[in-house]
């Protein structure tokens, strides 16, 4: 029993934590409407900052508590000149560039982590006069965590008194509700944007910055931190503050119940509960999504406004001269393993599989208007499910390459049933749920895909062994599968589905059923994932749950929107580029992600149409345009 | 569940046919009576237009009729089957097309284009994943086109059409499945005064050729008085007045509640 009451004080203190964040991220998305990928970037430089300032201030409780306080302020400032240099210019930008822009940002601050305080993990001090524990049932308690319980509930009375009560909080809950209107009453929007994302990131530092006694400064915390947060903004109501706090609070007791009860025997097995702390937040996500998809305490999002800047021109058959630069790049392509290295063949298969799992996940994304942050889970099914026809079944090589697709296709058919009654955000974060909930899965279940070694030992069959043999293979299932996706898409059913994106409410009058149609855009898309995670598969020849990790999801992304989300082209263009980009620049320095980061943003902000985009409207001029 | 065919003899049988016939339509929101027990029908070939000052129940009422809502109670029978429970795309596949207030086409497609998606679903070919889209149904497309006088535009998106042409698409779209009934949620609204009388002229022309009934709720009583054959008129989600336009014209209450503020 005091074990329970332990666990469940533990929760509380985390919760405090997950709140900090989670409110900054949720104040941020509530005025700006971005989805600061970075937010979980502050978090981290909070730790590290405050290390840092602690260490140089000296151990006492004055410099303990003016350090944190400072590595706070600090982030905040960060945040101010992120907004100004970077955000201020792409908010009439599509709403995933947004994304996009704040990821390559992501990149880029964890370089200059690594840079500045490398590659070790740093622990930092107790807190000085809270370093003891206090006695509760028998069991210790941090006294640190115990302030933690308190600093949480305080924190969310000053963010009500402060939106509540001031000048200040009345304008950010008004352009909360509809900035444009705000706008228009004279409100100088800039500056309450610039506020807004210092204060979010504030309290995004102050709480990094307040863990600087219970975890040491890590580099992979801005990952892990930025999906708990976006996790519990989801939850909790995108834009709520009080949602978030109920979220946080929701989701750290749950998982401190998993650790407090362990394990349970449940019809004969023995199941690990503390195993399921991995994925219970994306568990309880996924539930609340389905019963109430706006969130606990949020609000069913208001139609937005269309603005008819990006609509996408009418689809057109390839021109003749277009139709001939596919049929020499088809050439080159079949004489590469004659005319370059093996290292490039090499490179070449990647590029292939990644050119099908953009132009699969493009399909989603673009035609059929569903955003999908979780793509990777079809791409790990594929190369799963080959791997374990292969190893477990004992299936040939040649079947489990085709079986594959139809095991990615059958999950893709689970998670869809459920997406496709969501829309927008929310559908995009219930696939991430779908991923995190599959990648959890092949992580811990040892006994079967190897856990977190994955499975080692899948090659191809001797036919196939040479590399160059291989190449080709990859060129004929990734080739094909690319035609198909484009062909599919000319089709009635392709047309349905840009119809279901363009005006759900025409398609209702006129007969089409769009939750069945976007279901089997769902199957269809995964199926073709999956066949470019099988071919992956063979191509390693082993495989981890790295193939369906949340990292290889924002990768599909970034080709997409790199590319360019309205052209055909742009997904295979942009795997082409961010393929070969990550491997030139991995290869020639450490800090590959920053330069990656970097080129993200400059291209965000020179191409906001995607490279094909921009060459397109540089090359075509549109008729009444 | 029966077919929109077996319906259609069941009311032959009552004497009548009309095609559409509300009966009762009662629907709250809260404590608002939004409509309070509304009654009335629509013969094929003729347009009934209903009319009635904001907030009188008109959206709420039309909503009804084609499974966005669905009522309290009462009934709504089109060709004299009841359609309240079935959803907006089930009761257009009994014959039913539907035009809305602000308009709702596929602004990444061209107009043709639109129109064949209409063709498509209403042929059931959009589980075809093979054949070009482009390529079936393009004449009964551009018959459609022709009929609204948007031929000419067929290949432009639609994303760049002038308002008046979008409102032509849409009753295009809408004739696609060659309905018996048309629902028009103001047909003429944000369109410059002589581009209203000439779409409503061509609406009226096209559906008395036809036999196809139209219901339409409507601000502008120009439109109204011209083109349509009855009125109802509503008034705080009550049926005050019903007849023709020189009867509902000629009526006390009406002027009173409604018309009083222009006469």
């Amino acid at each position: 029993m005091s074990s329970f009451v332990i666990q469940f004080l533990n929760g509380l203190a985390g919760a405090s934590t997950l709140f900090l964040v989670a409110a900054g991220l949720s104040l941020i998305f509530g005025v700006t409407r971005i989805v600061n990928f970075a937010h979980g970037s502050l978090y981290m430089v909070g730790i590290y900052i405050a290390y840092s300032l602690i260490a140089k201030l000296g151990g006492g409780a004055l410099g303990f508590w003016t350090g944190i306080a400072l590595a706070a302020l600090a982030v905040g400032l960060l945040g101010a000149l992120i907004e100004m240099l970077l955000l201020r210019r792409i908010y009439h930008a599509p709403e995933l560039f947004q994304l996009l822009a704040t990821f390559g940002l992501t990149l880029v601050i964890k370089d200059a982590a690594l840079w500045i305080w490398g590659a070790e993990d740093l622990l930092g001090p107790r807190a000085p006069g809270l370093g003891s524990s206090i006695d509760v049932l028998g069991k210790p308690l941090p006294e640190y965590d115990l302030l933690l319980i308190f600093i949480g509930p305080l924190v969310l009375g000053l963010l009500w008194l402060l939106l509540n009560r001031t000048r200040w909080g009345t304008l950010v809950r008004a352009a909360t509700q509809d900035r444009d209107m705000v706008g228009a009453l004279g409100v100088n929007q800039k500056w309450l944007f610039t506020g807004v994302f210092a204060l979010g990131s504030l309290l995004a530092g102050l709480g990094g910055a307040l863990q600087i006694p219970r975890e040491p400064a890590q580099l992979f915390l801005d990952l892990t931190s930025i999906s708990d947060a976006f996790v519990v903004v989801v939850i909790g109501g995108m834009g709520s503050i009080p949602g978030a706090f109920l979220a946080a609070l929701l989701i750290a007791e749950i998982k401190a119940l998993c650790y407090g009860i362990g394990q349970v025997t449940l019809f004969g097995t023995v199941i690990s509960l503390s195993k399921l702390t991995l994925v219970v937040e994306f568990l309880v996500m996924a539930v609340v999504l389905i019963v109430r998809p706006w969130g606990l305490l949020g609000r069913p999002q208001s139609v937005a406004h269309v603005s008819s800047a990006h609509v996408e021109p009418p689809l057109r058959p390839v021109g003749p001269r277009l139709q001939r630069g596919a049929w020499a790049l088809l050439a080159v392509l079949i004489a590469l393993p004659f005319i370059s290295t093996p290292y490039t063949v090499i490179l070449g298969i990647d590029i292939l599989v990644f050119a099908l799992f953009a132009a699969s996940l493009h399909f989603m994304m673009g035609p059929a208007g569903m955003v999908s942050f979780g793509h990777a889970a079809y791409m790990g099914l594929g190369a799963y499910g080959a791997g374990l026809l292969l190893k477990s079944a004992g299936a040939p090589m040649e079947v489990s390459l085709l079986a594959a697709p139809l095991l990615a296709g059958a999950g893709a058919l689970v998670f869809g049933w459920f997406c496709v009654r969501l829309s927008g955000v929310y559908l995009a974060m219930l696939t991430l749920a779908f991923a995190q909930i599959a990648w959890s899965v092949m992580f811990q279940w040892d006994e079967f895909t190897g856990g977190s070694n994955g499975l080692v030992g899948i090659w191809p069959a001797a036919w196939l062994s040479g590399k160059t043999a291989f190449y080709y293979l990859a060129l004929l299932l990734c080739g094909a599968g690319i035609w198909m996706l484009r062909h599919m898409l000319f089709s009635p059913w392709g047309y349905a589905l840009r119809a279901g994106r363009d005006s759900p409410l025409r398609c209702d009058a006129i007969g089409i059923d769009l939750a069945r149609l976007q279901w089997s855009a769902f199957v269809v898309v995964g199926m073709f994932g999956g066949l470019a995670g099988a071919v992956y598969a063979y191509s390693k020849g082993s495989i981890s749950p790295d193939v369906m990790s949340i990292a290889r999801s924002v990768d599909g992304l970034v080709m997409v929107l790199l590319g360019g989300v309205q052209t055909l082209s742009g997904p295979v263009v942009g795997a082409v580029v961010f393929t070969w980009l990550q491997d030139t620049i991995a290869r020639n320095t450490d800090y590959w992600r920053a330069l990656l980061g970097m080129t993200i943003i400059v291209l965000v902000l020179a191409f906001p149409q995607g490279i094909v985009g921009f060459i397109r409207s540089r090359f075509t001029r549109r008729e009444d345009a | 569940m029966s077919t929109p065919r077996a319906g259609h003899s069941a009311t032959h049988d009552a004497g009548r046919l009309s095609a559409l016939t509300v009966q009762d339509l009662k629907k709250s929101f809260g404590g608002v009576q939004a409509v309070q027990g509304v009654s009335f029908s629509v013969e094929p070939g003729t347009l009934l237009a209903l009319i009635g000052p904001n907030g009188a129940g008109k959206t709420t009422c039309f909503n009804m009729l084609n499974g966005q809502l669905t009522p309290d109670s009462g009934s709504v029978k089109i060709n004299g089957v009841e359609v309240v429970g079935k959803k907006p795309r089930e009761v257009w596949r009994m014959g039913v097309g539907r035009t809305f207030q602000i308009t709702a086409t596929f602004p990444s497609m061209t107009v043709r284009e639109n129109v064949q998606m209409a063709l498509l679903s209403h042929h059931r070919r959009l589980a075809n994943f093979w054949k070009r889209a482009g390529d079936l149904y393009r004449d009964e497309a551009d018959k459609l086109l022709a009929r609204v006088g948007m031929l000419e535009q067929a290949e432009r998106p639609c994303s760049i059409l002038a308002y008046g042409d979008l409102k032509r698409v849409e009753l295009a779209v809408a004739l696609a499945n060659d309905p018996r009934l048309l629902l028009m949620d103001e047909p003429t609204a944000g369109m410059a005064p002589q581009e209203r009388i000439a779409l409503m002229a061509l609406t009226a022309e096209i559906v008395r050729e036809r036999g196809i009934a139209v219901l339409f709720t409507e601000h502008d009583m120009d439109v109204v008085f011209a083109h349509a054959d009855r009125l109802i008129v509503l008034n705080r989600g009550r049926l005050i007045a019903a007849g023709t336009p020189a009867e509902v014209r000629s009526n006390a209450e009406v002027q009173q509640v409604y018309l009083g503020s222009r006469h």
